[in-house]
C-alpha cells in the first residue's frame, strides 16, 4: 500500500504520521505542499496535524490553496483514500472534501489530553478494526476543534452513518459530540484526535494502531 | 483602489469568542451588553477597476469560509 504524507510549513505531526503508517506496513513518501502532483500510484494521502501557515486567516485555509491541495482533491475525486488528522481535518474541510467547519473550542482554551472516543460508524476502512471496541482512548491537542455544521448536514451525517468517532465528555463544544467524519464514499476521514500518537505502548497507548492496520489491510487487499 | 471586507460568523453560529468578550465587558461593569459578535476586517489594496464580482470571488474562495461565515464588501 502506497501512501503520501503531505508536509506544509508548520506541519508538526508529519513524521509521527509516517512512523505510524510505516509501522502498519505502508510505503510512505513525504510530499512538500508546493508539489503539484502526488507520487504515481498513491492509495492514501495523509494530511497531518500541526499549524500550517501559522493558522493565519483560519486554520487550514491557506494550506487548502496550496498546489498539492488540488492534487489531493483530484485524488479523492478519482476514488482515492485520504486521512486528515487535527490540522489535516481542518484542511480537508477547507478544501470542501469534508462537510462542516472547525471553530475555536467552546471553552476558548487549547485542550491537550487523553480523550475517550466512541466508535460511531459501523463500517469504513478506517474503523473496521474497531468493530469489537465500544470506545478507545486517543490524545487530543487542539485549539480549534469545535465541529460545526448546519442541522441538515448533521442529520445527513447521522442518517448516512458518516460520524466516525464521537467524544465522551465533549471537550470542545463540537456539535453532536463529533470527533471525526467520513466522506460520502467513506474513503475520506477527518478527525481531531491523533491516532498516530497512540501506536506505541511506551508513549501511553496503542489505540491508534487498529486504524492504520485496518487501512493498510484493506488497501493492500484491494 | 481600496476595498474592505467584513467577515462575520453567520447568525445562528455560536461565537465563543464574542461570548467571552461580552462576559468580560460585564465584569468591567458595563451593563446592558446584550450580545457581542467578533469578526474580521480585511483591507485590500487592489488594481484600479477591480470589480466587485472579483472581490466576491476572493471572499468565496479564501477570505471567508461560507460554511460558517458571511461577508460584506465595501469599496472605498
Amino acid at each position: 500500500m502506497k501512501s503520501a504524507v503531505i508536509v506544509f510549513p508548520g506541519s508538526n505531526c508529519d513524521r509521527d504520521m509516517a512512523v505510524a503508517l510505516r509501522a502498519a506496513g505502508a510505503d510512505v513518501t513525504m510530499v512538500w505542499h508546493k508539489d503539484a502532483d502526488l507520487p504515481q500510484g498513491v492509495d492514501l494521502v495523509a494530511v497531518p496535524g500541526g499549524f500550517s501557515f501559522g493558522d493565519y486567516l483560519r486554520c487550514g485555509a491557506i494550506a487548502a490553496q496550496s498546489p498539492i491541495s488540488k492534487a489531493i482533491v483530484s485524488h479523492v475525486e478519482k476514488g482515492g483514500y485520504a486521512l486528515g488528522v487535527c490540522n489535516g481535518f481542518q484542511v480537508l474541510t477547507e478544501t470542501g472534501l469534508l462537510p462542516g467547519a472547525l471553530m475555536r473550542n467552546a471553552g476558548l482554551k487549547f485542550v491537550c489530553r487523553a480523550q475517550t472516543l466512541r466508535i460511531a460508524a459501523q463500517s469504513s476502512a478506517f474503523t473496521d478494526k474497531y468493530r469489537n471496541s465500544a470506545s478507545i482512548v486517543l490524545p487530543i491537542a487542539h485549539h480549534d476543534g469545535n465541529y460545526t455544521a448546519d442541522a441538515d448536514t448533521v442529520a445527513k451525517l447521522r442518517a448516512e452513518d458518516r460520524i466516525a468517532f464521537t467524544y465522551e465528555n465533549n471537550p470542545n463544544g463540537s456539535q453532536a459530540d463529533i470527533a471525526g467524519v467520513l466522506s460520502e464514499n467513506r474513503r475520506v476521514l477527518g478527525m481531531m484526535p491523533h491516532p498516530e500518537r497512540a501506536i506505541d505502548a511506551g508513549h501511553g497507548g496503542t489505540d491508534g494502531q487498529p486504524l492504520f492496520a485496518g487501512l493498510v489491510g484493506q488497501l493492500t487487499a484491494a | 483602489m481600496k476595498a474592505r471586507v467584513y467577515v462575520m460568523l453567520k447568525s445562528g453560529v455560536l461565537d465563543p469568542q464574542g461570548a467571552a468578550v461580552q462576559h468580560a465587558l460585564g465584569s468591567l461593569g458595563f451593563d446592558g451588553v446584550n450580545d457581542v459578535r467578533q469578526g474580521k476586517v480585511i483591507e485590500l489594496d487592489l488594481a484600479d477597476g477591480t470589480d466587485e464580482a472579483t472581490i466576491g470571488d476572493m471572499c468565496e474562495k479564501l477570505l471567508a469560509n461560507t460554511v460558517i461565515e458571511s461577508y460584506r464588501i465595501e469599496v472605498l
